[in-house]
């Protein structure tokens, strides 16, 4: 009677996922080649960076939004105290005093990138565990406004005067590491090999390799039960306060680590830039790509990335054909137009572009067509 | 006589100025199927959501084994609401989530059945046996232990075979039918490793061949799984047929208890419940 299931119950990979895995080093392979070739100036390269970082964040949104059902906006207040935090413990020794020109830094060692950006994610994590203790015991609505309150306080925080040994109040944070600072230089002072757009790539790229084990370990199965049912996954042993505080802490690190590499990225940071607006374009690109998909999110990412800081720029600039000017296009049009596509997506597409598919799935046969055979 | 697993001690359970549970006492011994039946809206479903924590009893206690898991006394609001009886005698509060109950080993199927909806069959029976894990976060993210995620997911296939469902594990759960449907809520409730199972309407919507494997099924596992079963039912056929014993409610109060021949000849339980089946 006792039948013996190890066989089957082993879960081995199949040409679809292996074909995926092709098309992502393919990606990588791509990326560094395109960059020992092209000048570095070109927009491509800044579409590419600022992709990157914006996919580690629509996934990170996307293992809360749509892997656990819990709808949070403080992706760009976790973003912000990822780049802080990031930026203080990683500026150089040397250039600090220039940097806090009007404050004595309260912070005087450094550290390398790699534990600075970990930090970064530690720290968001932690406020995000403060934050859920009480707001993940109410009805699921609250936590978005909660969070959405939350990121608008730590903005205006972070500027206080108050906190300027730390922060350096409303005044840039600068000269830390940033991606450039990766390109191998030789002793002119010449680049040799180009590594600024491939580093956010594997930074990224591992990041979201973690997210995508944890999705298929037996906790993200919790996670997706929560989403689908509370009352059921309550029911089969899932804690849920303990797997949403979880769940919300693992988002808010990589989204921490998403604010460091934007602060990688721009270079500078200042508390002001992130507003809440930039969660909406992570919202938007999440709803694009489709919720409750890691593939979707990361297409999506650079696709609104390319159309918002390259394709679409014209939208934003009044445009003259010959003596006819162009009706609507002025500074603020890009953002309507934006509006007016999540407004489509939620009406018409639900789905997004993925749904909940991955990319493997896109190889494999529908069931049904499997099934009418 | 054997011990007793489940037993309420007055459980009352008021929603505002409803009663729907009203006083409850009874108790379930280890090994039996004990079936809790009554007409549409006796309180049936409230007693269970008492049991397994998703509602706290207004008073009263519910004790699994020797473990006090519910206890309350009408407090607050409901201190001038309560219409119930008992209400000086208990007075301890005892709280216990869903989840721990659960973990203590009462698994339980919905009425109206909740599967999780975007997931396989197979995923369905998985995640269920995520809370007799071992490994924490880091070590299930980056399996370290390889061998408890095999073992989990030979327990689920091992599960999906014992309620027939093994060659439809990859389908979307809420593809099934109505019938299948309610066996992967069982497999799914085995899964957590229950000694005491408690079905709501298992057979709800199931036509009577359906329904007489049902019952066949619920002794086989009863055996295999060592369980205790304590199940709604609005089947009588079935009821009869399996259950040891059965408790009768109506109105949230307790009408008759006994085997099914004792209960099946008691005037009142006719006249609440058989005969209102009749009409
Ligand atoms: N959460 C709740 N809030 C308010 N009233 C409730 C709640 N849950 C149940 N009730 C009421 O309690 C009473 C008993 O409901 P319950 O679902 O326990 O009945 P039941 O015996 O399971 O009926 P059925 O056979 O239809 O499943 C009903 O009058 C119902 O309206
Ligand atoms: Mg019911």
């Amino acid at each position: 009677m006792q039948k013996n299931f190890a066989p089957s119950a082993k879960k081995r990979p199949d040409r679809a996922t292996w074909i995926s895995a092709g098309i992502i080093f393919f990606i990588y392979v791509v990326v560094f080649a395109l960059e020992q070739f092209i000048p570095p100036t070109t927009m491509l390269f800044t579409v590419l960076k600022k992709g990157a970082t914006y996919a580690l964040v629509a996934v990170s949104m996307n293992l809360l939004n749509g892997f656990t059902g819990l709808f949070s906006l403080g992706q760009a207040g976790f973003m912000l105290i990822g780049a802080y935090v990031y930026a203080i413990f990683s500026i150089p020794g040397e250039v600090r005093a220039r940097v806090y020109q009007y404050f004595t830094p309260a912070i005087n060692f450094t550290l390398p990138v790699i534990p600075a950006m970990i930090l970064a994610g530690l720290v968001a994590a932690l406020f995000a565990f403060l934050i859920g203790l009480p707001v993940l015991r109410l009805k699921s609505d609250y936590l978005a406004i909660a969070t959405l309150g939350f990121a608008e306080i730590v903005r205006a925080i972070f500027q206080w005067k108050k906190l300027g040994p730390v922060t350096n109040g409303s005044n840039m944070l600068k000269d830390y590491p940033t991606f450039n600072d990766f390109n191998i230089v030789n002793a002119e002072g010449k680049v040799v090999l180009y590594l600024s757009t491939l580093l956010p790539f594997v930074i990224a790229g591992v990041c979201i390799g973690i997210i995508m084990l944890l999705i298929n370990s037996t906790y993200g199965r919790s996670f997706k039960a929560i989403r689908d049912d509370e009352v059921a996954a309550e029911a089969m042993g899932v804690n849920l306060a303990r797997h949403k505080q979880l769940a919300f802490a693992i988002s808010s690190f990589f989204a921490g680590v998403g604010g460091a590499m934007l602060a990688m990225f721009t270079n500078t940071v200042q508390a002001k830039g992130f507003t809440s607006a930039m969660t909406y374009e992570i919202l938007l690109i999440v709803v694009l790509g489709g919720i409750g998909s890691v593939s979707g999110s990361c297409i999506s990412a650079f696709l609104f990335v390319a159309c918002s800081e390259w394709w679409l720029r014209f939208l934003d600039q009044k445009q003259v054909i010959g003596t006819f000017e162009v009706p609507l296009l002025r500074n603020g049009f890009r953002l309507v137009v934006f509006s007016v596509i999540i407004m489509v997506v939620v009406l018409f597409y639900r789905q997004g572009m993925m749904g909940m598919r991955e990319l493997p799935d896109l190889f494999r046969k529908k069931r049904g067509k499997e099934a009418a055979k | 006589m054997s011990e007793t697993v489940l037993r309420l001690n007055d459980v009352t359970m008021q929603f505002g100025g409803v009663v729907a549970v009203n006083n409850l006492t009874m108790e379930v011994r280890r090994g039996e199927i004990v079936a809790l039946i009554g007409p549409n809206g006796a309180g049936k479903t409230t007693a269970f959501n008492c049991v397994t924590g998703v509602y706290e009893p207004t008073n009263g206690e519910v004790w699994f084994g020797n473990t006090l898991i519910a206890s309350n006394h009408p407090s607050g609001k409901m201190k001038k609401l309560y219409a119930g009886e008992n209400a000086g005698k208990y007075e301890k509060v005892v709280k216990i989530t869903p989840d721990r109950i659960t973990k203590m080993g009462i698994a339980r199927t919905f009425q109206n059945i909740r599967l999780f909806k975007t997931q396989t069959v197979f995923e369905n029976v998985l995640i269920a046996t995520h809370l007799r894990k071992t490994s924490n976060l880091f070590s299930a993210t980056f399996r370290v232990n390889a061998r408890e995620e095999r073992r989990m997911r030979e327990e689920a296939l091992r599960l999906l075979d014992v309620v027939g469902l093994l060659s439809v594990r990859d389908e979307k759960a809420t593809s099934l039918p109505y019938g299948k449907q309610r066996r992967l809520e069982i497999a799914r409730a085995l899964a957590t490793g229950p000694s005491l199972l408690l079905l709501d309407e298992p057979a709800a919507g199931m036509n009577p061949q359906e329904t007489d494997d049902l019952g066949r099924f619920i002794r086989r596992i009863k055996d295999e799984f060592r369980l205790t079963v304590f199940m709604i039912e609005h089947h009588m056929n079935l009821v009869m047929d399996i259950s040891d014993r059965i408790y009768v409610i109506d109105f949230g109060k307790l009408i008759a208890d006994g085997t099914p021949a004792e209960v099946q000849g008691n005037p009142e339980v006719i006249q609440a419940y058989l005969g209102v089946d009749e009409e």
